[in-house]
């Protein structure tokens, strides 16, 4: 089986890969207060793997606890086979990149990328050479002179991305690496990211609050909450496959009903939600018991919108009336008020221009919502 | 017609007040900068020029007893008499330019013991919690509410061949007499050290307080030991408090008396107590100006030359 699937996009399938990175039952207690709490990962070679959660969730700290800055309470980490829970900082193979970038302000631009190479006795002629390719690669090598203060947020950016890469370790920690950069410069530096980690093979394992940039950048996403993941899996997993309301709600946003299995009819099941006064449709293939309390998910934009019902017989269908409407240019956003007063959000593209000057629909219009069953995500936890 | 007069006068009246708070404004900015400037004319540069003045006299027995700089002549002409034997004087003799280097001697390594004593303890204080921070300065900050001299006067108990370290290891029968340290080089520096020291730790730790310690997160995690880190990454960004705190130590110990001259005695020479000697028994007052004025040029030249390396290294 396993020899006819091609593995090397998604290591994490193949039964017989070995982890790059291991992570046993790592916990960190902080006085009374568990930051990371007894978690297990295993993170492949030439991963971009991304811990996403809300401040406060202990991705940071499990990243510290990769990089060396902070010990463990329980559980073991191995990189390359290697135990190194115990292994101080200076000794992994491992750099990080900090969110507050931490050049040396005394040093230029070049003695911070040299920095760490030095440490390892590297000889002066080879360093220059890997220092001066380095800052050719993140394009600052004219500025192979300056002192940090004297360069913009984006050149400190890939300043600290150089250091860090230069001594081409075999993982690369970066700690919310786009935090500090305007939209624009994000976007440019998130492609320039993927394209190093494609270059250089490093295994990537990138803290953000941002989920958009963990979708952007990542092989994988760990979702994580209150020191725990609530999810591991790729970005299309995690946004069209979410395994509970946290991730639903966490990752992009979705409309949430509260309901009870009431039948299966072939493939799909009818759930009855109070708050619609009816039922919905739902395709859903595993086991599930009548009468189980469930909660349906459906992402704004996999729905439709219009002020005519078309087919009087289709199912999942919704009336109410326009209560806003966010004009984005190339689609909208809509809050519909549904009869119930329940209120929700719906994205549609604006395939036609105005009409009349009206668009799809105005404020305080009859509109009818249309979802197919096969796009609603249901949740039983 | 009469209103609109009144209303002109009114406006008139306005634009006065305008002007005036105005005037006043800028000028407020001038009294600032006026305050320390006119400060420092009266109670430092003008009586440096009269110490200056007074080097360049000869000493007369009269009072006061030196000789003016301005002569009037019986024909009406003005006469300036300026006398640099003083300074040749200082050259020749020995015992000045002994006690000079000795001086230095004596503040550098005082200086440096405050260093290695003070960089630990500020580097403590600022790792410390908060709560614990302020407690400890206000420790460092403490002996500043005795008087100086009576401080001093407690080391001369503490030292004294009956005193209460000696009486102590006496007791504890390590040794059987008591132990010398009362009037030697010495007590001398454990008195410039102590009374100095704070000095030292308060620039350290302003400086110290503004470090960033991801710094050393970044060097251990580029793979530098503790110690190279130490002096790749530390040492180098709290230079600044370093040379802020030495030059706060090494200035006034250059120039100190009372230390010298209570715990170190007649057996060490220090440059205050020379410039006492000068003034007070001697009442050789233009030699003893010489010997301010050197002292003063032995101190300021090597801080410009400092500055003015520093400017350089500051400019892009």
């Amino acid at each position: 089986m396993s020899n006819n699937i091609d593995f090397s996009e998604r290591p994490w399938l193949d039964p017989e890969a070995e982890p790059f990175i291991r992570i046993q039952g790592l916990t960190k207690n902080f006085g009374a207060f568990t930051a990371v709490d007894s978690v297990d990962l295993d993170i492949y070679k030439g991963e971009l793997f991304s811990l996403l959660g809300g401040s406060g969730c202990g991705k940071t700290t499990l990243l510290r606890m990769l990089a060396g800055f902070e010990t463990p309470s329980a559980g073991r980490v191995f990189i390359d086979g290697t135990d190194m829970t115990d292994v101080p900082p200076y000794e992994r193979p491992v750099n990080m990149m900090f969110q507050s970038y931490a050049l040396f302000p005394h040093m230029n631009v070049e003695a911070n990328v040299a920095y760490g190479l030095k440490r390892d006795g590297v000889a002066k002629g080879e360093i220059k050479r890997r220092v001066h390719d380095m800052l050719e690669m993140v394009e600052l090598g004219i500025f192979s002179k300056r002192k940090p203060h004297q360069l913009s947020g984006g050149q400190r950016q890939r300043v600290a991305l150089a250091r860090s890469l230069v001594k081409k370790p075999k993982v690369l920690l970066l700690d919310e690496p786009l935090g500090a950069l305007d939209k624009r410069l994000r976007e440019q530096t998130q492609f320039e990211l993927m394209n190093i980690q494609d270059e250089l093979g490093v295994t990537f394992v990138v803290v953000t609050h941002d989920q958009e940039e963990a979708m952007t950048l990542s092989t994988r996403i760990a979702v994580m909450d209150e020191g725990q993941f609530v999810q591991i899996g790729t970005p299309t997993e995690i946004y069209e496959y979410p395994d509970n309301r946290f991730v639903a709600n966490f990752i992009g946003s979705a409309n949430m009903f509260e309901g009870r299995v009431q039948k299966r009819v072939d493939k799909n099941l009818v759930v009855n939600v109070p708050a619609l006064k009816g039922e919905l449709i739902v395709e859903y293939s595993a086991e599930i018991a009548d009468g189980s309390k469930v909660w349906l998910a459906i992402r704004p934009e996999k729905m439709s919108i219009s002020t005519t019902l078309t087919d009087t017989n289709s199912v999942n269908v919704l009336s109410g009336i326009v209560h806003d409407i966010g004009y984005l240019g190339s689609m909208s956003t809509y809050r519909i008020e549904l009869e119930d007063k329940k209120i929700i959000d719906i994205t549609y593209p604006n395939q036609h221009r105005p009409r009349d000057g009206k668009h799809l629909a105005e404020w305080d219009d009859k509109v009818y919502l249309k979802f197919d069953p096969s796009n609603v995500v249901l949740l039983t936890r | 017609m009469n209103e609109d007069l009144i209303a002109i006068q009114d406006e008139h009246k306005a634009s006065f007040f305008v002007r005036l708070s105005r005037s006043l404004q800028s000028s407020w900015k001038s009294i600032v900068v006026a305050i320390p400037f006119f400060w420092l004319l009266f109670f430092f540069l003008v009586p440096f020029l009269i110490v200056l003045k007074i080097s360049v006299a000869e000493a007369l027995i009269a009072s006061p007893p030196f000789s003016p700089l301005l002569d009037w002549s019986e024909d009406g002409i003005v006469m300036i008499r300026l006398v640099f034997d003083n300074f040749t004087y200082l050259w020749e003799d020995d015992l000045y330019v002994i006690t000079y280097i000795n001086s230095v001697k004596i503040s550098t390594i005082s200086t440096l013991i405050c260093l290695l004593i003070g960089y630990p303890i500020a580097y403590g204080i600022v790792r410390s919690p908060p709560t614990t921070r302020n407690i400890l300065l206000l420790l460092i900050i403490l002996p500043f509410w005795t008087s100086f001299l009576l401080r001093v006067y407690a080391w001369m108990g503490l030292l004294a061949d009956q005193g209460t370290i000696n009486n102590f290891l006496i007791w504890l029968g390590l040794i059987e007499k008591p132990l010398r340290m009362m009037y030697s080089e010495f007590a001398v520096y454990v008195g410039i050290v102590y009374t100095y020291l704070p000095f030292m730790i308060l620039p350290l730790y302003a400086n110290m307080e503004k470090l960033d310690m991801t710094l050393h997160e970044a060097a251990a995690d580029l793979g530098a030991k503790p110690t190279i880190t130490f002096f790749s990454v530390t040492l180098p960004l709290t230079m600044p408090g370093i040379v802020a705190g030495s030059l706060l130590v090494f200035i006034p110990a250059t120039g100190e008396f009372v230390i010298p001259d209570l715990l170190g005695g007649g057996n060490v020479l220090m440059i205050g107590r020379v410039l006492f000697n000068e003034f007070n028994s001697n009442n050789d007052w233009p030699v003893a100006s010489a010997v301010a004025i050197a002292l003063l040029l032995l101190l300021v030249i090597p801080m410009m030359i400092y500055q003015h390396i520093q400017g350089k290294e500051n400019q892009p």
